[in-house]
């Protein structure tokens, strides 16, 4: 029986092990198939095709200065990127005023347009693989960046406003009232206010708007050829020929984490908000 | 919020309905045309009716790619969203390590699919990958290029692999938004590990819980790349789900006619599962008072 | 039902506290008795909700012990020590029809099915919701769903004590008065022990027999409401009580006389010589207006009628001083001072209440 003392105790922590084991071992499933790409980029062929090794005996950094040093492997991740900010730049500039307007008014036929907006998220790819081929072709835009762009606008704009028009509930329509009678014109009220306040949506839109169009391969690949051809496309392109290069492309691969693990790195506080909304 | 009745709100709407109509509209009439017309080539094209809809619903091609499909996305919905739940209930609330989870977890999600594939095609190689190798060594023959379970199995796994940290991420944000009020209660109730689920933690994460398998679903429907660059739909047929042997119809054999009715019929089926789930989301929104 | 018993109990958040503004609540040793009705009364950030979480089990002290009918259940767990709680918004089993949500905790405890029905009803007819019982908590309205949390709180016979932390928050004001006398009524049919934290003195007052007043983490007076009233033991316990709150002022003490700002008053009880920051300390309602010059010298700033009494404020050199005069009273502009009534004097030496020597 302890005694009635004025002695400080440690209070008892409920242990977390049985999580801590569950997240230990999800993680280690995770990582676990790219830590095996990782080590095969910074061996040699001759040691991949060699004996199995669980890591690289002989550590070599020649598949990446492959990469980096040759223009038909570095273009890729240019073209790629290229694109992508293309499409986020389009995707935010129209969903913009559109989740506003969605977010404030009812219209006519509003939540009909809403679904419909949202049936295009759901459209498969490859239904439109051959019609985009088609009508960028046939408009001259086949193998430029602003046709990956645009043709990923078609399912990246309906989240984009799924997302924004769900922070911008959160915005009072008080504030937009208080700022027509103080004299602000829509336009400026909508730069130099509006947005402001939404600030974080927007960074979680671009966070998926970005996430989306980075790792879509099927469009990206049939709307180019040469000019804008991306990273995915070149990858691809090892397999065949005098056999495959496996270290330079683990190597590819890697480079195409990168900007993926950046991106979470930056906005990791706001993962959790962004998922929070629902609306992916 | 109340919304207030403004016609002129289409102004606002316009650059997308611009941009999607042209995105969207435009190649579907292509689709609708090209399903119901027939070409014996050089660009002359007649009048072929139904004909092409009901060539496809007779086809065993058709109905195996889609029984393979469905199979596939029942599967992996199976073993990802009470996956997903499971880490979202052990995964720390804050602090350090709640971040260093949240950003390891999302990795997977924004690797290019291809590289998905990639990464995959490696790892079950018997001769180069740490699975197939290991496989082997424990004396189970696994092959993914020759055998039908083998690359079934290689295929779900990747999807697990890839996909479960996206349910798992939006649990746990349903989670994080329950008070802690309703576990000190359970508490004082003596409810048990089991009922605090059942009763607190599963309807409060409803909402976000369709969502999550409305995504998958629809998205599994939809896959393509991963599977292609792993198996190319192989072996022989046996992973070709409905987006691979669309593409194959459509942009490997230029089968016009017959790919165009493919995918009206492909696209109606996501619709309408898209409006199911939709309308339950916003009764289940509503019920809860939004 | 138990008796509960605080022993040096002293809690603070930080790992390593070393000074008194570390403890979130200061060493404190209280009996709570058994059966009666307390309100935990204090402003914002006193500790109350700290005090109460500790008491149920949701929270274990840094020091000191706590016990239920003389057995520590310091570190015991929330299920084991036997209490109800209601929180401060509804906190009910969306799911289930409100017969489940009642039966819940007798459920969880393997309790026969028989008896769970007719202990449901008869809660069920405590709380006036006999006719809702196959309702769906979900849809219910707010005072409703605290009604089911009350009723799911006393569902179980043998329990030790029923805690609330501010439940009326988010009932409707219309509605807070009906509940207010529904659990008056329970406790004097059942006799439960009842914490009942609130910021809310009328709350307070009208519900508890006994008001335990906290202040920055200490209890600076428990005792019934006249008690606090009359001889509040500490400056704030004179503050937060009374509407005005009472009047303090600094003053000089030395035997039975105080001096304020060169102005005497006779006190009519000894309290010997003082140290430290000496106030004076009276009610409005034991203070009256008069002209002449015996008393404080004050001017009269506002007069607010609030219908079957007055309050008038005045200020008395910076300080404002308020009075309570009754609704007959005339008040000329000549009053100019204020008189106490010595049997409503309180002096506090460093925020506590000296008593008068024995004469």
């Amino acid at each position: 029986m302890a005694d009635a003392t004025h002695t400080p105790r440690k209070r008892v922590m409920p242990r977390v092990n049985g999580s801590a084991v569950v997240m230990g071992l999800y993680l280690l499933f995770l990582l676990l198939p790219i830590y095996w790409l990782l080590t095969m980029s910074l061996k040699t062929n001759t040691e991949i095709l060699g004996a199995f090794t669980l890591w690289p005996h002989n550590i070599t950094f020649d598949n990446y200065t492959t990469i980096l040093t040759d223009p038909s492997w570095y273009t890729g991740y240019l073209n790629s990127m290229t694109y992508v900010v293309l499409n986020m730049l389009i995707s935010l500039a129209v969903a913009l005023p559109a989740a506003y307007a969605f977010s404030r008014y009812s219209f006519m036929g509003d939540k009909h347009l809403f679904f419909w907006l949202l049936t295009n998220r759901m459209a498969p790819p490859a239904v439109f693989a051959l019609p985009f081929f088609q009508l960028y072709s046939s408009i001259g835009l086949f193998d430029t960046h602003i046709a990956v762009a645009l043709a990923h606008a078609l399912f990246n704009v309906p989240l984009a406003v799924w997302i924004l028009e769900g922070f911008m509930r959160g915005v009072p329509k008080e504030i937009d009232e208080t700022a027509y009678i103080d004299g602000y014109s829509f336009p400026r009220f909508f730069v130099k206010i509006f947005t402001p306040l939404v600030a974080s949506g927007i960074g979680v839109t671009a966070f998926f708007l970005f996430m989306f169009s980075w790792v879509e391969l099927l469009l990206s690949r049939t709307l180019t050829s040469v000019d804008a051809k991306p990273i995915a496309a070149t990858m691809t392109r090892t397999v065949g020929a005098s056999g495959i290069d496996w270290g330079v492309l683990a190597a590819a691969g890697v480079l195409t984490i990168l900007p993926g693990a950046l991106v979470i790195y930056f906005v990791r506080n706001y993962i959790a908000k962004g998922f929070a909304l629902g609306r992916v | 919020m109340n919304k207030t009745v403004n016609q002129k709100a289409w102004f606002l709407i316009l650059p997308v309905l611009v941009l999607v109509a042209f995105s969207a509209v435009i190649p579907l009439m292509t689709v609708v045309n090209y399903s119901v017309q027939d070409t014996f080539g050089n660009n002359q094209f007649f009048w072929a009716g139904l004909e092409w809809f009901e060539t496809m619903l007779a086809s065993d091609r058709m109905w195996a790619a889609l029984g393979r499909q469905i199979a596939f996305s029942t599967i992996i919905l199976m073993i990802e969203i009470p996956l997903g739940i499971f880490v979202a209930l052990n995964m720390p609330k804050k602090g350090f390590w709640a971040s260093f989870c949240l950003v390891l977890m999302s990795l997977p999600l924004l690797i290019p699919w291809n590289v998905v594939g990639t990464i995959w095609q490696i790892f079950g190689r018997v001769d180069i990958g740490l699975l197939g190798y290991t496989m082997n060594a424990i004396g189970i023959d696994y092959n993914y290029t020759q055998d039908f379970y083998a690359a079934w199995i290689t295929v779900i796994v990747m999807d697990v692999w890839h996909w479960t940290s996206l349910v798992a991420l939006l649990a746990y944000a349903g989670l994080q938004s329950i008070p802690d009020a309703y576990y000190q209660a359970a508490k004082i109730d003596q409810a048990g590990r089991w009922k605090v689920f059942r009763f607190i933690e599963l309807p409060k994460i409803m909402g976000v819980l369709m969502i999550a398998i409305l995504l998958r679903f629809m998205d599994s429907f939809m896959i393509y790349t991963e599977p292609f660059v792993v198996t190319g739909g192989g072996p022989g047929n046996s992973t070709t789900f409905l987006s691979i042997d669309l593409v194959k119809m459509a942009l490997g054999q230029f089968d016009l006619g017959p790919a165009a009715a493919f995918s009206i019929m492909y696209y109606l089926v996501i619709l309408l599962v898209s409006y199911v789930f939709y309308t339950v989301m916003t009764n289940l929104d509503k019920r809860d008072g939004h | 039902m138990a008796k509960i018993t605080l022993q040096n109990l002293a809690h603070s958040y930080l790992p390593n506290p070393t000074r008194e503004e570390d403890y979130a609540l200061k060493s404190m040793n209280h009996d709570w008795v058994d059966g009666e009705a307390y309100a935990l009364l204090g402003s914002s950030g006193c500790g109350k909700s700290t005090l109460l979480n500790i008491i149920s089990g949701l929270l274990h002290p840094s020091e000191g012990r706590i016990l239920f009918d003389d057995k520590d259940v310091t570190m015991a767990p929330t299920t084991q020590r036997n209490i109800a709680q209601v929180f401060q918004f509804p906190v009910v089993y969306d799911t289930m029809t409100v017969r489940d949500n009642l039966a819940f905790p007798l459920r969880n405890r393997g309790s026969d099915p028989a008896y769970i029905k007719e202990r449901v009803q008869q809660i069920a007819a405590m709380i006036g919701m006999e006719d809702t019982l196959d309702r769906k908590a979900r849809g219910l309205t707010a005072d409703a769903k605290q009604k089911i949390s009350l009723g799911r709180g006393m569902v179980r016979e043998d329990v030790n004590a029923l805690l609330f932390d501010e439940p009326l928050t988010v009932i409707d004001p219309h509605m807070k008065w009906e509940l207010r006398t529904q659990l008056k009524s329970l406790h004097h049919e059942f006799g439960h022990t009842m914490i009942y934290v609130t910021h809310d003195q009328t709350e307070a007052l009208t519900f508890a027999d006994k008001v335990v007043v906290m202040y920055d983490g200490r209890v600076v007076q428990m005792g019934t409401p006249q008690q606090l009233f009359e001889t509040p033991e500490h400056t704030f316990v004179g503050y937060f009580i009374g509407s005005p709150g009472m009047n303090v002022l600094d003053a000089e003490v030395s035997g039975d006389t105080a001096v304020i700002a060169g102005t005497q008053i006779a006190l009519g009880k000894g309290f010997g010589t003082l140290t430290g920051k000496v106030e004076l300390g009276v009610r409005p309602e034991f203070t009256s207006l008069k002209s002449g010059d015996v008393g404080l010298p004050v001017t009269i700033k506002r007069v607010e009628d609030v219908g079957r009494h007055k309050i008038v404020r005045t200020d008395f050199e910076g300080h404002e001083i308020n009075v309570i005069a009754g609704e007959g009273e005339s008040i000329s502009p000549d009053m100019n001072r204020v008189v106490f009534d010595p049997a409503g004097v309180n002096i506090y030496s460093d925020s506590w209440r000296v008593s008068p020597q024995a004469t």
